[in-house]
């Protein structure tokens, strides 16, 4: 069954909508169909078969002996398992589509209360059904809420009650069986699967780099014989041309060199509007005073940050995070305690 | 089994007692048997990739098998001589393969002139609530 635009109440005026209760009203109290009688007399092997699947001991459901000595005076069925013996089986219910309960079924459907929910199931004994009992069941709509709207969705509770009788048509039991029709709520749209930040192109000149971040220090490289601190890595000494060099570890703070905000073109790893930062990372303690040691810049993008106030100049202290399962990378995180250059 | 097992008497039941809470490991082996033995052959209880395609992530336990749990519950507190009389269940959080519904419950109100005792029901899983219950039983 399809809906067009036209049929669905749930966006409709408040007048269309009482008036599509009230014609929901017209089916509460009528009964939905012929009586309905159980396929089979209650019977010890039925009786059986369910309380091995739910584990239940009770004696007095399955011992002949044990049951005869109790109050029920012998076999009796569990009470909850009420409903069982009227249940349609594998062929489902005979229907013929033009009972009261499709026709209210299908009224809902048409207006967009497609979803079903089972929510409430009331059930009153007078007696314990004994094997031999043999049961029919009547069924009458027997309340229609207005239109209601829970965690699901919206939609209308349908309540119905089943009267259980036995051969002698004396009520043995009942059921208020209540169900939700509901449209449901427009699912979330599935969340994109995380792309994975491009991979560093490494060599042997800069892995050390890569694998000094994931041990969570920031290193930059001097050169061993001259002292130059440089980056970034490089094999051989810009100024004395000594292949000779030394990792050397910077602090986690410095100082925005520029920066840009990134809008376009939006590449899949990174979120948008994107901050790259060149920050001027503070000298290193351990080659305080060597030629370069003031000058190490490094582009990093910038975390938890307002991007208004991004401002050339701000104090920023580095974190080293995971951006991937197997990557961690430095990034700038404005220091509101010691920004100065910051708008309010 | 050659004696019958012992029944709670009203007398010796105080509003408040905490009946003894019961884990119930939810297996397919669980839902399926009990679906067909209280003739529930609807697919969203036997069949994991029906019950996909009509947006439920596996297969669930079908109400009347909830019921029955109730009804054990409190019929294995109670013992064999107890009469339930009524049993209203509210349902939530479905039960699926691989969790685990904890039960419990608690007198709530006593009828002397009926010995009926009221007793509160709950499973709850990984979800949260999957029933609250209110059974009527009375003892002798």
């Amino acid at each position: 069954m399809s809906n067009t635009t036209s049929d669905i109440i749930v966006d409709a005026t408040p007048e269309a909508k009482a008036a599509f209760f009230s014609e929901l009203q017209t089916y509460v109290g009528l009964e939905i169909g012929a009586p309905t009688p159980a396929p089979d007399e209650i019977n010890a092997p039925m009786i059986r078969h369910l309380v091995e699947a739910v584990g239940d001991k009770n004696p007095v459901y399955t011992n002949a002996e044990l049951a005869k000595q109790s109050v029920h005076g012998g076999i009796v069925a569990p009470p909850t398992m009420l409903q069982a013996w009227v249940m349609n089986g594998i062929d489902g219910p005979a229907r013929t589509g033009d009972g009261p309960y499709e026709k209210m079924n299908q009224l809902l459907f048409s207006r967009g209360f497609t979803s079903v929910v089972g929510t409430n199931s009331e059930q009153t004994y007078v007696r314990y059904l004994r094997p031999g009992d043999q049961l029919t069941m009547r069924t009458v709509i027997d309340s229609i809420s207005d239109e209601k709207t829970t965690g699901l969705g919206t939609g209308h509770f349908v309540s119905t009650r089943q009267d259980y009788y036995d051969a002698k048509n004396e009520l043995v039991g009942s059921m208020l069986f209540r169900i939700f029709r509901f449209q449901p709520k427009a699912k979330a749209p599935a969340a994109k699967p995380k792309v994975l930040r491009p991979r560093p192109a490494t060599t042997h000149d800069n892995q050390w780099y890569f694998d000094g971040l994931n041990d969570g220090v920031l290193y930059s490289q001097a050169c061993a014989e001259c002292g130059e601190v440089r980056f970034p890595t490089g094999p051989m000494c810009p100024t004395c041309h000594s292949l000779k060099w030394e990792k050397v570890e910077m602090p986690l703070s410095g100082t925005i060199h520029s920066f840009v905000i990134a809008h376009y073109p939006q590449v899949p790893s990174f979120e948008y509007p994107l901050p790259v930062l060149l920050v001027d990372i503070d000298p290193s303690i351990s080659h305080a005073g060597k030629p370069g040691n003031n000058k190490v810049r490094m582009i990093m993008n910038s975390a938890d940050t307002d991007l208004d106030a991004l401002v050339v100049g701000s104090r920023v202290r580095i974190e080293i995070r995971t951006t991937d399962p197997d990557m961690k990378l430095p990034f700038a995180i404005l220091d509101s305690t010691s920004n100065t250059g910051a708008a309010s | 089994m050659s004696t019958l097992p012992a029944t709670r008497s009203f007398a010796n039941v105080t509003v408040g007692d905490e009946l003894t809470p019961f884990d119930l490991p939810i297996t397919r082996t669980l839902i399926v048997s009990t679906a067909i033995a209280t003739r529930d052959y609807q697919v969203v209880h036997h069949d994991p990739s029906i019950a996909a395609e009509r947006g439920s992530k596996d297969i669930i336990m079908n109400i009347l098998t909830s019921n029955a749990f109730v009804g054990r519950f409190v019929t294995d507190w109670a013992g064999p001589n107890s009469f339930i009389r009524s049993v209203k269940v509210r349902l939530g959080a479905p039960n699926y393969p691989g969790d685990t519904m904890v039960i419990t419950g608690s007198v709530t109100a006593k009828d002397d002139a009926n010995k009926v005792v009221t007793v509160a029901v709950k499973g709850s899983n990984s979800m949260g609530d999957h029933m609250n219950a209110t059974v009527e039983v009375v003892l002798p």
